[in-house]
């Protein structure tokens, strides 16, 4: 029941991007294709669910020695190197999915996602190591919910005769801000 | 390019937030008044400065091969002093802000400002150029944030001037989006009449 909380509240009510307000860069330049979409969504959710549970360690290891203040500093390096290694594992192991993901995952260190996941899940003190990877998995699936629905919005949009300065960004904003509204009738679920 | 034109090309031309559409999770998260806009542009501008003049002076000693990592490395301890010295002096903003103080690493802007800019040039045009963004990223945020606290709550950095509610909306998530993008589609418009003769 608690992981079903989880799950819900981190796709619907506080979506990471439409309520949040993380990975917005990649959710704006991405979201033009459904299929790159589809794309971006496994990447990040390959990476986020490791890269929350080896932080949720890596914080332990933090706390037993008092430095917490390196937080920031370890975890965007542990990310940038698990990145690093991820890509290389799949070139090896799986050519396929590698061929999948390729062009995404070197984006993804810098997509705030995956750091402001792992800095929220070790600032609950009440996760344990499998709610961290819960959580992870339920953020990315909420990141790929919104990123989906978006692209398909996008591509409707295209067709649309818009005004000249609202061409491009400006119209994506605001369709994305009449999405957060209907996404703000989630809240209140959980 | 003169040291007036790297320092002022943020505030229209080359505006990170409105014009190069750079570091947007701290542009919605936080501008749901003034005073936070105000508050993370200087924090932000505290790091793209430092960032670009100590990635500047340290340029030629980084192999190319590790040069991201090892400027990330730069960009996350400047973020970690600022953290500190956030909490220690100024606890409210810091709560205010939240997540969004260790996010600062991941702003593509000190980054970008990094990698196209200081990596290239002298320490004080590197410091200039971080200066110029910086404020052109504060000046975004700022009217961002004013915008969304006028409608939202009916006061400005604070100042209640309307004895009511706003408009709840503008203080939530859907505001964030709309203001951010009639304000990009206004600096275009803007840009293309200031611009058109060159």
């Amino acid at each position: 029941m608690e992981y079903i909380l989880i799950i819900i509240s981190a796709i619907f009510v506080n979506n990471v991007v439409l309520a949040k307000f993380l990975g917005i860069c990649p959710f704006i330049g991405v979201s033009n294709k459904v299929s790159t979409s589809i794309g971006m969504t496994g990447a990040v959710a390959f990476v986020m669910v490791i890269a929350s549970l080896v932080t949720y360690f890596i914080q332990k290891l933090l706390k037993s020695y008092q430095i917490e203040f390196m937080q920031t500093i370890t975890f965007i390096l542990v990310i940038a190197s698990l990145v690093q290694m991820v890509e290389l594992v799949l070139k090896k192991v799986s050519p396929s999915l590698y061929q999948a993901l390729g062009i995404f995952l070197p984006l993804i260190t810098t997509n705030c996602t995956v750091l402001g996941v792992a800095i929220l899940a070790v600032s609950n003190p009440d996760y344990g190591a499998l709610e961290t990877a819960v959580f992870a998995l339920a953020n990315a699936l909420g990141y790929g919910v919104a990123l989906i629905v978006f692209a398909g919005l996008r591509e409707q949009l295209e067709l649309a005769e818009v005004p000249q300065a609202m061409e491009g960004v400006p119209i994506a904003f605001i369709t994305a801000g009449i999405l957060a509204m209907a996404f703000m009738g989630f809240s209140g679920l959980v | 390019m003169s040291k007036l034109q790297i320092l002022t090309k943020g505030i229209l031309k080359e505006n990170p937030a409105l014009v190069l559409i750079l570091g947007m999770c701290p542009t919605l998260g936080v501008t749901t008044s003034a005073t936070n806009g105000l508050g993370m542009g200087l924090a932000t501008t505290f790091v793209i400065l430092l960032s670009n003049v100590v990635i500047s002076l340290i340029k030629n000693l980084i192999p190319n091969n590790v040069h991201i990592p090892a400027y990330i490395v730069v960009i996350a301890s400047i973020v970690t002093i600022l953290q500190q010295l956030m909490e220690a002096y100024m606890p409210s903003l810091f709560n205010a802000l939240g997540l969004f103080i260790p996010l600062i690493v991941v702003n593509c802007i000190v980054l970008g400002r990094a990698e196209a800019f200081a990596s290239k040039n002298n320490v004080i045009d590197s410091a200039l150029d971080g200066l110029g963004m910086g404020y052109g990223f504060t000046l975004a945020l700022t009217v961002l944030g004013a915008i969304r606290e006028i409608l939202g709550s009916g006061s400005i950095f604070g100042f209640n001037f309307l004895h009511s509610d706003g408009i709840i909306g503008f203080v939530l998530a859907p505001g964030a989006f709309l203001v951010l993008g009639l304000l990009i589609a206004g600096a275009k418009i803007l840009t293309k009449k200031i611009y058109k003769k060159d």
